[in-house]
């Protein structure tokens, strides 16, 4: 046994869940399936007084399809997701995702919500649901709000949750018949977090031409422009996208990017 | 354990098929809730970090890492261990093979291998060599190489799409 000596408590509402987080005075943590908290706990990276697990709260479990989206509980875990808990179009990119998440017993318990709010700039869905449009309901003491994927993320391993605040829903949006994608992680051991990753999503009925950086310094690059895909693909457009970051001055890290955003885009248009 | 916790609060589980109710701290994980609190010392602790494989056990049959579940968020679930698995149809004949084809060594990350091995048998009864290797990556050996593994989960596919 390694963390510290932390209490604990499993609410059975979303609303005695807020309460809880608004009390703690910033050393309560929220947390689900544990697998990246967890580890982090084990090595006293984060040492609260308080967890509160978000698994028995309903509203945090289910699954539904909607015309335009799928609506997922932020406590849905990647296993479910990799067994085809959603259905309809995005189904396939969702299940392939998921699959390629850690190790199934990772899988097992892990959540789509605690990964997003962990916000390791390498994790899988916080690169996907950023190039999916997706976007985010959550839900705080000052009531609730909506925020897309992209603007969640601030930093690496920084959100704009506030300490009262839960990621509810993860709402993403239906893909058109003709739309392409592509993701594709460098790891060099398979189920590691990547050492670079691109996602790639081109639906013209929708208007959506996006390429997303990840596994950066920080937040997700995100490249909205209608460039021929071979063209953001290139090395230059990739140096060019991350000379903002810590990683410009890394020739190596520019590289496995550039082969991350090639393969994702070989993956888009095969 | 530290049950001299002031955090401390009794935890309920069945563990391979018999309830067990015993304090433990929030911060005791499941593998030390077994491993100190029953001597079921079979889910071997390596990394504590999830990135081993050597304690995975089955929770609500189902492969979850023993260091990275903390027993207090498993309360009213049932867990089986490696010992739980002795009359287990599947697991006798991954044992039968991992001796048949040198799956092991030291033996140190066989328990998880064998947890890991059977949810693969179950659940992808069509796998490769190529998607075993992918199954099971989350299981390390520093012993085989592999090669031994593989053949042996392989070996146990075939036999029973041969009955």
């Amino acid at each position: 046994m390694k963390p510290v000596d932390f209490d604990y408590v499993k609410p059975a509402t979303l609303a005695a869940a807020v309460d809880l987080l608004a009390q703690g005075n910033g050393s309560v943590k929220a947390i689900a399936g544990a697998q990246s908290l967890g580890p982090m706990l084990n090595l006293r990276l984060v040492q609260p007084e308080l967890l509160v697990d978000v698994t028995a709260i309903p509203e945090l479990l289910g699954t539904r399809e909607e015309a335009e989206r799928i609506v997922i509980g932020a406590g849905v875990t990647h296993a479910r997701l990799e067994d085809g808990d959603t259905s309809e179009r995005t189904r396939a990119v969702l299940a392939q995702i998921a699959s390629g998440i850690a190790y199934r017993a990772v899988r097992n318990r892990g959540t789509i919500g605690g990964s997003l709010a962990h916000a390791d700039p390498a994790a899988d869905w916080l690169v996907c649901t950023t190039a999916l449009g997706a976007e985010l309901l959550l839900v705080g003491a000052a009531g609730q709000r909506i925020v897309s994927a992209a603007e969640f993320v601030v930093g690496g391993f920084e959100t704009m949750l506030a300490p009262d605040e839960l990621i509810v829903e993860v709402h993403v949006p239906r893909l058109s018949a003709g739309s392409r994608w592509g993701y594709y992680k460098v790891c060099r051991k398979r189920g590691e977090f990547a050492d670079a990753s691109a996602a790639v999503l081109v639906d013209d009925a929708r208007g959506f031409h996006r390429c997303v950086i990840g596994a950066t310094s920080g937040r997700p690059i995100v490249i909205d422009d209608s460039r021929p895909l071979s063209e953001l693909a290139g090395a230059a457009a990739v140096a060019e996208a991350l000379s903002p970051t810590a990683l410009a001055a890394d020739a190596f890290a520019i590289q496995v990017h550039a082969a991350a955003v090639r393969r994702a885009v070989t993956a888009a248009t095969a | 354990m530290s049950t001299a916790s002031p955090n401390a609060r009794l935890v309920s589980l069945t563990v391979n098929g018999r309830p067990v109710a015993r304090l433990a701290a929030p911060r005791t994980h499941l593998a030390d809730f077994l491993r100190e609190g029953e001597l079921l010392t079979g889910a071997h602790l390596g990394c504590e970090q999830g990135v081993c494989g050597a304690c995975t056990l089955l929770l609500d049959g189902e492969p979850v890492r023993g260091c990275l579940a903390y027993a207090v968020a498993c309360e009213g679930r049932a867990v089986t261990t490696i010992e739980g698995l002795d009359q287990d149809e599947i697991a006798a004949r991954l044992r039968e093979a991992f001796t048949a084809e040198h799956a092991l060594q030291c033996g140190f990350c066989t328990p998880g291998m064998l947890i890991s091995a059977r949810d693969v048998v179950e659940r992808l009864p069509d796998a490769d060599d190529a998607r075993v290797r992918v199954e099971m990556s989350g299981n390390l050996c520093r012993c085989t190489g592999y090669v031994g593994i593989v053949k042996a989960i392989r070996r146990v596919l075939e036999d029973r799409k041969a009955r």
